[in-house]
């Protein structure tokens, strides 16, 4: 599976929602992802891809859609 | 060593529903107790001040552990509502106890402040004498700034609680204590001099809710305590929601986290002192026992202290 496929995996699971918003769109804004909805998706982050989010790194916009989140992991790689 | 010797709280008489505080917002209140876990949180009138709230708590512990005022090393009144920059209401309150003369500090940190306190105060009590820890806030007059946040308005309350921390044997002994502090994130919960809060509050329960669980675990990892042996969790009641995250993470029923938000809302630095005083009065600390404090607020600040039962 590759990391798309895995991220959206993971975002399903977490707001327990089949349809996602587009990769670039806002998770917050679509209703998808909520406040005590993203530090599980943070936490499924570092269990899916084992890698240890600092709390410095804990901005919510780094995590606000799909593509962001790419974006971040890229920065990690 | 340091004990918890007593607790005090004073709560105001006006009971605001999320009904009346959701109409402010046009919120309904199944929208405010759905976010918060929050049914009513008490009003102070007008006329009343941090300080006449923080007297009140702290007269109410003094004279359930049958201490005088003029007994005291030291009173600290934690509170991120005081209506003015100085003096703040330590030394007003303290002489409205008939503490004056009293070194009275003032702990101006939002939420996290009573348990900063406690943490101080059990290093100090040796030295100073007892302590009496007080965290009071009036959030009401602050809640009624324009413009008023739909997410904001409608979880705040008024009230305060006390501590009384002694060298002597008292109902717990303190054991130790985790305290952090990071303002990288300091703007995303603010209150300036005239405004409204301002509160990212994406960024506020992702960070309690990493912080407030890692402060928890290191503490209990220096004792080799699990979670599930802890007796209870007194925390800051900020959210229900939050509250049920922290214990889901440490793996523990969220009933062994004490709540009393429904009824008193968000009270910031009082909040864990009225939760706890609360607790006491139909709870024994067991000898031997762990029970655990928990805080977290603006700056970010955020903590865990550990006590056990005597």
């Amino acid at each position: 599976m590759d990391r798309r496929s895995k991220l959206i995996e993971i975002l399903k699971t977490v707001t327990k929602q089949e349809t996602l918003p587009e990769p670039g769109d806002s998770l917050f804004d679509s209703g998808l992802l909520d406040s005590f909805a993203l530090p599980d998706l943070v936490s499924a982050l570092e269990q899916e891809f084992s890698i240890q989010i600092p709390d410095t790194d804990l901005n919510p916009r780094k995590f606000d859609s799909i593509e962001r989140i790419e974006e971040y992991l890229d920065s990690r790689n | 060593m340091a004990f918890i010797k007593e607790f005090g709280s004073w709560l105001p008489e006006r009971v605001v529903t999320s009904q009346e505080a959701g109409s402010w917002v046009g919120a309904d209140s199944t929208w405010v107790v759905n976010v918060s876990g929050i049914e009513e949180r008490r009003f102070a009138v007008e006329e009343d001040t941090v300080a006449d709230l923080a007297a009140r708590a702290g007269r109410d512990c003094l004279e359930r552990a049958g201490v005088a005022p003029g007994d005291l090393g030291m009173v600290m009144v934690a509170s991120g509502s005081a209506e003015r920059s100085f003096p703040g209401p330590a030394c007003v309150a303290a002489q409205k106890m008939g503490a004056a003369g009293v070194p009275a500090v003032d702990l101006p940190m939002a939420s996290a402040g009573s348990l900063f306190g406690l943490s101080m105060a059990a290093r100090l009590t040796a030295q100073i004498g007892p302590i009496l820890v007080i965290g009071a806030e009036k959030m009401s007059r602050i809640v009624a700034r324009e413009p008023q946040e739909r997410g904001v308005a409608v979880l705040f309350g008024d009230g305060a609680g006390a501590c009384l921390i002694t060298a002597e044997k008292g109902r717990a002994e303190i054991v130790d204590s985790v305290l952090g502090t990071d303002g990288s994130y300091s703007e995303d919960l603010t209150l300036e001099n005239g405004m409204p809060i301002k509160m990212n509050g994406r960024s506020v329960i992702l960070q309690a809710s990493r912080k407030i669980p890692a402060a928890i675990r290191s503490l209990l990892d220096r004792y080799k305590i699990q979670p599930p042996d802890v007796l209870a969790f007194l925390m800051h009641q900020a959210n229900q929601n939050l509250i049920d995250k922290v214990a889901n993470t440490l793996g523990v029923p969220s009933a062994k986290f004490f709540s009393n938000i429904r009824k008193y809302g968000n009270t910031s630095s009082a909040s864990m002192l009225i939760a706890a005083c609360e607790w006491s009065q139909d709870n024994d600390f067991e000898p031997g026992l762990p029970v655990v404090f928990a805080a977290f607020g603006a700056g970010f600040n955020w903590g865990a202290l550990l006590v056990r039962g005597v």
